[in-house]
């Protein structure tokens, strides 16, 4: 218990304290952050070494009423499907910290105050069971990676900033609406209890919902999440606020916060509306192969290196967005850990690159070449994470590509081979973009004198790349220690959803949750109990 | 003495410090310490004795029927006052709006070189006006404290008298003010001629037992609607907000835009309470008549609602002029609050009540900071004015940051909270519709908020703002940040309370 509280707290905690220090000193500033963060690492390891993974519920569960009226409570838990996540954020965290002391020059204070409120928030989206708090967690994140868009960021970062802003005020409106349209359909119609926003609560009964509403439901949460995710053709605010963010406001948005949008979809779309998830999975799947294709073909033609590895998450992401609708337990997992693998890889990435704008201040491709002559151990982390990132067997990316390109191929709800078979094009092209512009940048000749004297990895870098490159590896040589974390979970939602569309489900020894019966007869039984107005 | 006898002490403090402050006025000669100081005690008693009235014991059952006065009282007051219940928490809003603008008024009318002693027995007296609005229980009474209130506001919007600015909205106020008087009173004597009553709560009992003339009311109800839809400023009765606010004085714009706003709410409600009943199960059945009065306003009103968002925010969308971009925000406001009328329930009344509240808070709180950072006629207005602002007055900048982040409905300040019990009440009452237009407002509104934000942090400029000599307008903006904020984590003070008012 304490350690969940610790793990969400300390950094809110953290950012309080830091606006009490003194504006100039800047170092205590830095390496109390740092400590801030890794202390919350520290207290998450706990969470995981007392997370029992055989368990697909959820654990760790607290609740505290917050607003009676409406119901809405303090409710947080930790279950396989958020447990890797949280251990993502926690653990990218310090390391875009370390990132920030040579990326982030001016105004540390806010900064640094911003980037521990950021991770309370991240954490907290993870773990809330409410969805209230919830959408509160959501929308906190809006403002600090706002602030650090437009205050830190480059030369277009005020478009940017503003830009990402509303994009995402947009979605999370329409699920603000959603919400209370939910909780109060939920509270009045079906459980008579009064509105409420407990997720546990809603969800118990979420599949007695119509049709028809479910519907109009899954699309307000789900736009906000495509929003985030992002799915092509929402995904235009991504390039230009990866490319304008400063390195550790990239990493953070590459590595957590597009997750929180596939996490949304698993956790609110196809648990809650598992007939609407059914019904539109195909159409959404086609956006997601659509988006593998687009991106990958988009990133090939970028001159700048960052803007590059902003559109290839837009390709990477759709295979996560193709696993979640395969509604297969090997699809879901692979989505899951392929949301992680994404956060290392493309995070390591962004690091790598705001690594060499700091040398250079310049991401054009054509001012590079030669590099791996100057900077040898750079362009070696580089290609790891290149590799990666492109998914070759041994490194993690293949991993989390493989497994959803299996799930999409063998689930009973897509019932095509078709997506798979284009999807797999863009493990081909991300081969080209990423090779393409890894030679250019570090094999050729190096004949631009800019790049004569350029200084290898520091220490400090070495030990911000390190960590990431040993997950890097781990994933992909073993991955089962991940894998086993979310299993549980991910197949009691496949269970649930298969026993709602088939009848039964492909993993009947999990079968705990007791589902209502026929949908109709209940909603039947509900409306006849109650009052006539 | 009859225990409730106490809930006439707010009522009667604020009489006779509004007696009584031109009086001071007048013998406190050119020592304009003294008048200040009796207004801020004025405030500052309405406070405490209405917490103190919150902290009565019949609070903490929600059985007990507050409404009623004791034997004595209802004799004396022939039934045309309400006290307790909402009433308390209306004096608590109107009289912390008039402390957060008392803190801010003095160093601005100094600073114009134009500190006269009338503006705070004005200010009292407008602040008695809107008390009377909240207390009333009939119609009398009701139009008696909405020109209690409206009066001094066209004085005090005119009062730098010397700048055309003042006058302009002095007497655009008064015209249109007094057009609107018009139709309020006019709506009042249909409704008397429908019903026979003047009292509300006998209005209600004739309306639930179908005692009345249906084309009267309906007129009735239809101008009583236009006349409070201009003290509120709700579209298309809105035009004159934004000149008035823009032209009075900034802090009398803060205390217009927001005490007198709510007070045009706590009308709104008490004739929506009474005139437009709606099928509730305690309240009895409804007849065919009644009811169709009541959807067909409702419609009308959601209608008003949707526009009335609308058209506040794309106009504010297109200002350069901070103060101006703020007044037709409260016009969108207004849309906001108005939706809970439309749910016509106790849900939205009470969503009203924390509105009005948080609305106070962040409002006066941004006119406050808007009035510190102006320079004499009318300089340092523009947009662009606020430039680099965080650099030298990282204070102001992060309070501004906040109420804008709130007024745009962010959580987890308090305007967000505001919001979502509207929004709730909306869909709770099936109109789903109108959540989604508030939903699109919203969003239109989120640009020229964060435009601020983007001025403040984003941009520099050359030329940059000194510091600003903050003095006494910092105990405001610490109590508006610190009550959005509070507001917004712990929600349930208010609502606690504000559900059982309407129960």
């Amino acid at each position: 218990m304490t350690s969940l509280y610790c793990t969400l707290f300390l950094p809110l905690l953290g950012s309080v304290i830091i606006l009490f220090f003194s504006k100039e000193k800047t170092k205590l500033i830095k390496y109390f952050s740092l400590a801030i963060s890794l202390l919350t690492f520290v207290a998450s390891l706990f969470i995981l070494f007392n997370f029992d993974s055989s368990n697909p519920n959820f654990q760790f569960y607290q609740e505290t009423i917050w607003v009676p009226t409406i119901d809405a409570g303090f409710r947080i838990g930790i279950d396989g499907l958020s447990m890797l996540l949280v251990m993502l954020t926690v653990f990218i965290s310090p390391i875009t910290i370390l990132a920030s002391f040579s990326a982030i020059r001016e105004r540390e204070k806010e900064y640094y105050f911003m980037i521990l409120l950021l991770e309370f928030a991240m954490v907290g989206v993870f773990i809330s069971l409410d969805l209230f708090l919830f959408y509160i967690f959501w929308e906190l994140i809006l403002i600090p990676m706002y602030f650090i868009i437009g205050i830190w960021g480059s030369k277009n970062r005020i478009y940017a900033a503003v830009k990402f802003f509303i994009f995402t005020m947009f979605g999370s409106l329409l699920m603000l609406v959603s919400i209370i349209w939910l909780g109060n359909y939920v509270g009045t119609e079906i459980l008579e209890t009064g509105f409420t926003t407990n997720y546990l609560k809603i969800r118990e009964v979420s599949n007695l919902i119509p049709q028809n509403i479910q519907g109009w439901l899954f699309w307000g949460f789900a736009i906000s999440f495509f929003i985030k995710v992002p799915l092509f053709p929402l995904h235009t605010w991504l390039p230009d606020a990866h490319t304008e963010a400063p390195t550790p406001g990239s990493v953070i948005l590459a590595s957590i916060l597009l997750k929180m949008g596939t996490y949304g979809l698993i956790r609110y779309n196809l648990d809650l509306f598992p007939t609407s998830s059914i019904e539109y999975g195909s159409l959404i799947s086609w956006f997601a192969v659509i988006g593998i294709i687009y991106g990958a073909l988009v990133s090939i033609v970028q001159t700048d290196i960052k803007r590059l590895v902003a559109y290839s998450s837009v390709s990477h992401m759709g295979f996560v967005v193709l696993g979640i609708f395969s509604i297969t337990a090997i699809g879901l997992q692979g989505a899951i850990i392929q949301m992680v693998n994404h956060g290392l890889s493309t995070g390591m990435l962004f690091l790598l690159v705001g690594m060499l704008y700091e040398r250079r201040h310049t991401r054009e491709i054509s001012e590079y070449g030669g590099i791996a002559r100057v900077m040898p151990v750079f362009s070696t982390f580089f290609g790891i994470a290149m590799f990666a990132s492109a998914g070759l067997p041994g490194l993690n990316g293949f991993v989390g590509e493989f497994m959803t390109l299996l799930g999409a191929f063998t689930s009973p709800f897509l019932n095509s081979w078709a997506y798979t078979i284009v999807g797999a094009f863009g493990v081909i092209f991300a081969a080209v973009y990423l090779l393409w512009m890894f030679q250019r940048v570090f094999f050729g000749t190096n004949d631009n004198p800019a790049n004569f004297n350029l200084k290898d990895l520091s220490k400090r870098e070495w030990t911000i790349l390190v960590p990431i490159v040993v997950f890097i590896l781990w994933i992909g040589v073993y991955p089962k220690t991940f894998l086993h974390i979310s299993e549980n979970s991910t197949r009691t939602l496949v269970n649930k959803i298969e026993t709602i569309k088939f009848g039964h489900g492909s993993f009947p020894q999990l079968q705990t949750v007791e589902l209502p019966k026929s949908p109709s007869n209940a909603i039947q039984q509900s409306n006849q109990n109650k009052p006539v107005k | 003495m009859d225990t409730q006898l106490l809930y006439f002490i707010p009522l009667l403090i604020a009489s006779l410090f509004a007696l009584f402050t031109p009086i001071i006025d007048v013998f406190s000669g050119s020592n304009k310490k003294i008048i200040f100081y009796t207004t801020l005690l004025n405030f500052i008693l309405i406070i405490v004795a209405n917490l103190f009235l919150l902290s009565q014991p019949e609070f903490a059952t929600p059985l007990v029927n507050i409404n009623q006065t004791g034997d004595f009282l209802s004799e004396f007051l022939k039934n045309s006052i309400v006290l307790s219940s909402y009433t308390i928490f209306f004096d608590l809003i109107f009289a912390v709006a008039g402390l957060l603008t008392l803190f801010g008024v003095r160093q601005y009318l100094i600073r114009e070189n134009y500190e006269h002693k009338e503006f705070y027995s004005l200010l009292s007296f407008s602040f008695l006006g809107m008390m009377l609005i909240a207390h009333s229980n009939s119609l009398v009474i009701l139009f008696l404290g909405i020109e209690t209130m409206s009066i001094p506001f066209y004085v005090l919007s005119g009062f730098i008298r010397n700048k055309t600015s003042n006058i302009e909205a002095s007497l655009k106020y008064f015209l249109l003010g007094a057009f609107a008087t018009g139709f309020l009173v006019y709506g009042m004597a249909m409704i008397y001629g429908s019903t026979g009553s003047l009292d509300l709560s006998l209005i209600h009992t004739k309306i639930m037992n179908n005692q009345f003339n249906t084309i009267y009311l309906a007129i009735g109800i239809g101008l009583l609607i236009v006349g409070l839809s201009f003290k509120a400023s709700t579209f298309p009765f809105h035009q004159w907000a934004p000149d008035v606010y823009t032209g009075a004085p900034t802090v009398v714009s803060a205390f217009m835009s927001t005490a007198g706003k709510s007070a045009a709410f706590v009308a709104f409600i008490i004739i929506a309470k009474a005139v437009i009943p709606m099928n509730l199960s305690s309240a009895g059945q409804l007849t065919h008549t009644s009811n169709f009065i009541t959807q067909y306003f409702r419609e009308i009103l959601a209608v008003i609602a949707a526009f009335t968002m609308l058209v506040g925010n794309i106009t504010a969308l297109m200002q350069t002029n901070v103060k101006r971009m703020l007044a037709f925000s409260s016009v969108a406001h207004a849309g906001y609050m108005m939706m809970g009328i439309v749910a016509n329930n106790s849900d939205g009344w009470s969503g009203i009540i924390f509105y009005a509240s948080a609305y106070v808070l962040m409002q006066i709180g941004a006119f406050i900071i808007v009035s510190l950072i102006e320079k004499e006629n009318d300089q340092q207005l523009e947009l662009s004015d606020y430039n680099g602002l965080s650099k030298n007055n990282p204070f102001l900048a992060a309070s501004m940051a906040i109420f804008m982040l709130s007024l745009a409905g962010i959580p987890p300040f308090a305007g967000f909270f505001g919001k979502y019990f509207l929004f709730y009440a909306a869909i709770e009452s099936g109109y789903l519709w109108l959540t989604i237009v508030a939903v699109i407002a919203t969003l239109i509104s989120l640009y020229f908020y964060i435009g601020l934000i983007v001025n403040m942090y984003f941009k520099t400029q050359s030329g940059e703002i000194e510091k600003v000599h903050i003095g006494l307008a910092n105990i405001s903006v610490i109590i508006s940040v610190i009550g959005v904020i509070f507001l917004g984590l712990f929600p349930n003070t208010i609502m606690n309370f504000a559900i059982l008012f309407f129960k």
